[in-house]
């Protein structure tokens, strides 16, 4: 007689008594295999010459390119310096995006004026590529740090803005009341029900907010730059180093997964009854 | 000796400068003393909550005004704490810390506030239960959470809008006796919006049945069926009293007839 946990069915319903629960581990399973599959392909695809390996050099190349860099570097930074730079402009854009968007957002839920000042300048910057405004940035601000920090962050504050407007709107209109009856003030109703309650939005926002500024550091690297992982993604282009820039963009996608990672957690940790609303 | 008082409410929605909208409440007058536990019947869209609503600040009447001891109140305010049908927990916060708020705005330190919420907690009969996150606890848990946190803010009037509404029959018979024992060790008054008769009934010392369109009151009766469960009468037994099936039977039938005259 078969049941629903059948042991042949790694993906049935468990059982009672049963020894290990397969499912929690089903998408890391699935995906660990994906990557290895699509690994094979490439090694396949370069070694099979299917492409040329001037334009898609075998994993192997490209590892040993990998340790080449972490030891001696490129363009006079190893990568650890590349990456280092990057992570400085990405997180202090983080910084000045989320210390404006933040506030922007709380404005943007609570205040009529707010709203009518903000959400244009926010609907306006939100679908903008960072490539359509980083040249008149450049104009505005030269070439140096602040223009590169400034273009990931204005990358990053719709996203925080908009995910912080509609934390701060979840509230319902029965925990505001409640925290009125109990004498709380205008400040004391943000502090303790809107801003609490929109925490895990903000965390979306940020999450999203990560995400677009990791997408943007290859164009704010475009200009003047002379270290990160962006600028070495394009020298090495520019001389078709084809290893070193697939070095740079797996760089890239594993600090990006990283910290994405980082923030699921400190989202559970910080903020578990948002999975129970 | 305190009392909110609720004079001459009108309430009806604007729909913009040229349009009135439908009348929700028309001319109601009520008041609650200390001590004294209303419960407002009417079937739905007879005003009952914009009528809490009024009487705790949330939204201003159109005509009439809401006093405490004579005194105008414009707003929300500590005096008048509310228990909320979907018990408005703020999920962030453990059942302590919820109870704990109200203390928290008024400045208390954290030793106190502890301590109160604690024995307020143990008075709703979750005693040990403050630590415990707000998803965790049953509906009826958390609307024990919601009700000694009303209870910390020491109100001179405690407003709630069908709290048991949600919960089930067995759950809202054992909430209607613990309201009742909160109740009279609170000293606060009461006022209850409720669609069950029973519930108003056994816990009331006044019930007030609400008309609709527009709301107005057509039915006031003083009962004491709460002051003999407190004296020691079983729940039960009083609910199957024959004075207080008559008294249910006939507060039905007035509720219908309105649902009738709205019909016709």
């Amino acid at each position: 007689m078969s049941t629903l946990g059948d042991r042949t069915n790694p993906l049935s319903l468990p059982v009672a008594g049963r020894s290990f629960d397969w499912r929690p581990w089903v998408p890391t399973i699935v995906g660990t295999l994906t990557t290895l599959v699509v690994i094979l392909f490439w090694h396949l695809a370069s070694t099979n010459a299917w492409v040329s390996p001037v334009f898609l050099p075998p994993p192997a190349k490209v590892f040993r390119s990998f340790i080449g860099l972490i030891v001696n570097g490129y363009v006079d930074s190893t990568l650890f310096q590349h990456a280092g730079t990057s992570l400085a402009r990405v997180f202090s854009a983080l910084f000045f995006a989320a210390l404006f968007a933040i506030p922007a957002g709380i404005l943007i839920a609570t205040s009529p004026v707010g709203r009518g000042v903000l959400d244009p300048l926010i609907e306006f910057l939100r679908p903008l590529p960072p490539l359509a405004y980083l040249p008149l940035v450049i104009i505005w601000f030269g070439i140096g740090e602040p223009s590169k920090v400034l273009v990931i962050a204005l990358s990053m504050i719709a996203p925080i803005a908009i995910s912080t407007a509609s934390g701060v709107r979840s509230a319902s209109e029965s925990q505001i009341n409640a925290a009125r009856s109990f004498g709380a003030s205008r400040f004391q109703v943000l502090t303790n029900v809107l801003l609490p309650g929109a925490l895990p939005s903000i965390i979306t926002g940020i999450r999203i907010a990560l995400g677009a500024g990791w997408t943007t550091l290859v164009a704010a690297e475009l200009v003047a730059a002379s270290r990160g992982l962006g600028y070495m993604i394009q020298s090495a282009a520019q001389f078709l180093v084809t290893d070193v820039v697939i070095v740079g963009i797996l760089v890239i996608a594993a600090l990006s997964i990283a910290f994405e990672t980082i923030l699921r957690l400190l989202e559970r940790v910080f903020t578990p009854w948002s999975r129970h609303r | 000796m305190s009392e909110l008082r609720l004079d001459g409410i009108s309430l009806s929605y604007d729909r913009g400068r040229a349009q009135r909208g439908p009348c929700v409440l028309d001319n109601v007058t009520l008041s609650v003393g200390a001590n004294e536990f209303v419960a407002v019947l009417g079937q739905s869209g007879s005003g009952k909550t914009s009528l809490l609503n009024i009487a705790a600040g949330f939204i201003a009447p159109s005509a009439g005004r809401v006093t405490i001891d004579g005194v105008a109140q414009a707003g929300p305010g500590a005096g008048r704490a509310v228990v909320f049908q979907d018990d408005a927990l703020f999920a962030w916060l453990n059942a302590r810390d919820n109870v704990a708020l109200p203390l928290r705005l008024r400045g208390l330190d954290v030793k106190e506030r502890r301590q109160r919420a604690d024995a307020l907690l143990a008075q709703v009969g979750l005693e040990g239960q403050g630590g415990k996150a707000i998803w965790t606890l049953s509906g009826g848990m958390r609307q024990r959470v919601g009700i000694a946190r009303a209870l910390a803010s020491e109100p001179r009037f405690l407003l709630m809008d069908e709290p048991l509404g949600a919960l089930d029959a067995m759950t809202r018979e054992r909430m209607q006796e613990l309201l009742l024992r909160a109740w009279r060790t609170s000293r606060a008054g009461a006022l209850l919006i409720t669609h069950s008769v029973e519930e108003a009934l056994f816990v009331a010392t006044r019930v007030i049945v609400l008309a609709p369109h527009p709301g107005r009151i057509v039915e006031s009766l003083d009962v004491d069926f709460g002051a003999r469960f407190l004296d020691g009468e079983a729940a039960r037994a009083i609910k199957s009293d024959p004075a207080f099936i008559a008294i249910r039977e006939r507060l039905i039938d007035a509720i219908h007839e309105t649902e009738l005259r709205v019909a016709s």
